[in-house]
């Protein structure tokens, strides 16, 4: 996914001259051989996060068109009153890409897990937050971007996630994406945890009889109000899934919704994710997905429990 | 630190332009009952000499793609920028009366997109020099010849992405990048001495590879030629240009004094004061 999205950002730099690249400190040689890189519009600045979310202001407000990249964390934490300033108050199309999100840094330790990116961003006006699923998405959600104009948060998984998604399928922003068609069960999800919930429901027919649904969202925000209501409406029994702390996270989102929206079907849904504690583990993200139960047979587990209900 | 900016130096008589220009920022402070006295008389002669004399601008063409932009990145001291920006036209001068009420353009900070000529919203400190940073090598990419001036706080050089920033300017050789440094010397808490001491402030930006000068900052000769170099000059570094000043220039009671840093009422007798001292 990672590869993907910077060799897809960089092949776009040469054909629109308003895109900028700028890096913080990433690993030795990053695109350093690829021959679509446009010097003059490649930046590496060094470990300063917060200046490099301010130069992207300066130049999104010279009307450029800037990716800023670099971890999760040191983007989302470091970098934050930049972020709500100098990009959300100025309402600025900056794309910032967040390596790493959720459990992908497990070796490195809490420094490095990104687990509440997800939710600090999303109190933030002006902001747009998207999760893709795999390195199709991801390549189709770049583009898309481009025409957006307020500032948005991409968070990057692993790089060798399995394909779930068409090569050619279109991206658009604010738009959800039926995975495995509607059921009376039903799993919402994003990012990573789409092709989990989507193991999770072969398995629960192929062992247990049971449809079930999962529809994805890239965007966490703003939701696809439209699909939400029909859907929510339609389903008897809903689990979000997600790589991110419950608190403020895509499921407290979709309770959000519900609550303005559909007061009367709170009852179908519960949430999947990491709880509001920090990491105490290290391993790989499968582990830690592992560990803190968000895998295909936890979510199975969890729906046949939560039907009997 | 150079004699020449010690208490004395800086006591240099203000002439009309000056006081008229501190009359409209008192306009905003009695309108509004409340401000950054002492943060905004300190750099009036800065923002004077450049809107007045050097600076390219269109107060109606705000996108003039070959204007100057200024960024105040310390945005407390955003009443002499709303002063010389009425006094240009950019908005009506009875506007100050409003400054800081409810429904006004003009709060206690500047804000981009609000306040016509506001080229970015600043406030919280430190996030100037970076984006200022960003519109230089915007125009350096664009070969555009515009100069981007930004005005620091001597306080506000406590923020570690102020050294960032620097660090960028310096790498990309933004020689169209100019840095003012209100150095009044005093920050909310006190004296900077004492609360966290700069010195030696120009080694410093000596150091981070800015080609670095000080000055006068009440002194609208000593600014001018200041400015005047940095537009002839054929370096390719970043410039900085530390302004000696006097916290709450042209009023004798408030003039280094860290009690009119900000002040959230005025009694009759203060604004009284604060009148004659312009007489």
């Amino acid at each position: 996914m990672r590869r993907t999205c910077f060799e897809t950002i960089l092949k776009l730099q040469k054909k629109n001259k308003k895109i900028i690249f700028i890096g913080s400190d990433l690993g030795p040689g990053f695109m350093k051989h690829s021959k679509d890189k446009v010097e003059e519009r490649f930046f590496m600045e060094g470990v300063s996060e917060q200046s490099v979310v301010g130069i992207s202001a300066g130049l999104a407000l010279e009307g450029y068109s800037p990716f800023v990249n670099t971890i999760a964390t040191f983007l989302t934490r470091r970098a934050f009153e930049q972020i709500v300033i100098d990009l959300c108050l100025h309402d600025l199309p900056v794309k910032l890409i967040g390596n790493g999100g959720g459990l992908v840094y497990a070796p490195l330790g809490p420094t490095h897990q990104a687990i509440e990116d997800i939710s600090i961003l999303r109190t933030l006006p002006n902001m747009t937050i998207l999760a893709p699923c795999d390195a199709n998405e991801m390549k189709n959600l770049i583009t898309a971007t481009l025409k957006w104009p307020h500032p948005i948060y991409i968070r990057l998984s692993r790089g060798d996630e399995p394909l779930i998604t068409p090569e050619k399928r279109k991206f658009i922003i604010g738009k959800s994406v039926i995975i495995k068609k509607p059921e009376d069960c039903l799993f919402l999800t994003t990012g990573i945890a789409t092709r989990i919930a989507e193991g999770a429901s072969k398995k629960l027919y192929k062992n247990h009889k049971v449809k079930s649904g999962v529809i994805h969202f890239p965007t966490i925000k703003p939701l696809d109000a439209k699909a939400l209501i029909k859907c929510i409406k339609r389903a008897k029994k809903i689990i979000t899934v997600e790589e991110n702390i419950l608190s403020g996270g895509f499921g407290s989102s979709i309770l959000e919704f519900c609550s303005d929206h559909l007061k009367n079907h709170l009852h179908k849904i519960t949430r999947v994710g990491l709880n509001n504690s920090f990491v105490d583990d290290y391993g790989d993200q499968i582990d830690l997905l592992k560990k803190y139960h968000i895998t295909e047979n936890d979510l199975v587990k969890k729906m046949l429990i939560f039907k009997k209900k | 630190m150079n004699k020449l900016f010690h208490k004395k130096s800086l006591a240099i008589k203000l002439d009309n332009r000056s006081k008229y220009l501190r009359k409209l920022i008192i306009q905003s402070l009695i309108g509004g009952g409340r401000g950054h006295m002492g943060s905004a008389m300190s750099l009036v002669e800065i923002l004077r000499v450049l809107y007045d004399e050097f600076m390219n601008f269109d107060p109606r063409n705000l996108k003039k793609e070959n204007r100057d932009r200024l960024i105040l990145s310390k945005g407390h001291g955003c009443l002499a920028l709303y002063s010389i920006l009425a006094d240009k036209k950019f908005f009506p001068k009875k506007t100050l009366n409003s400054t800081s009420k409810s429904g006004s353009i003009l709060g206690g900070h500047p804000e981009y997109l609000k306040v016509p000529g506001i080229e970015a919203s600043t406030g919280s400190l430190g996030h100037g020099l970076p984006i200022a940073v960003g519109m230089s090598i915007a125009a350096k990419i664009k070969r555009k010849k515009h100069k981007i001036y930004v005005i620091v706080g001597d306080g506000e050089t406590n923020e570690g992405s102020i050294w960032e920033g620097a660090l960028s300017a310096a790498k990309h050789k933004l020689s169209n990048l100019k840095v003012f440094i209100d150095y009044n010397k005093i920050q909310s808490y006190g004296f900077t001495k004492e609360v966290v001491d700069l010195e030696p402030l120009a080694e410093k930006w000596k150091s981070f590879g800015f080609d670095v000068s000080e000055v006068n900052g009440h002194d609208v000769n000593a600014l001018r030629k200041n400015i005047s170099q940095f537009n002839k000059s054929k370096t390719n570094k970043p410039s900085v240009t530390i302004c000696h000043t006097i916290k709450g220039k042209g009023f004798y009671f408030a003039e280094n004094n860290p009690y009119w840093h900000h002040k959230n009422s005025f009694t009759d007798k203060e604004i009284e004061d604060l009148n004659n001292c312009l007489i």
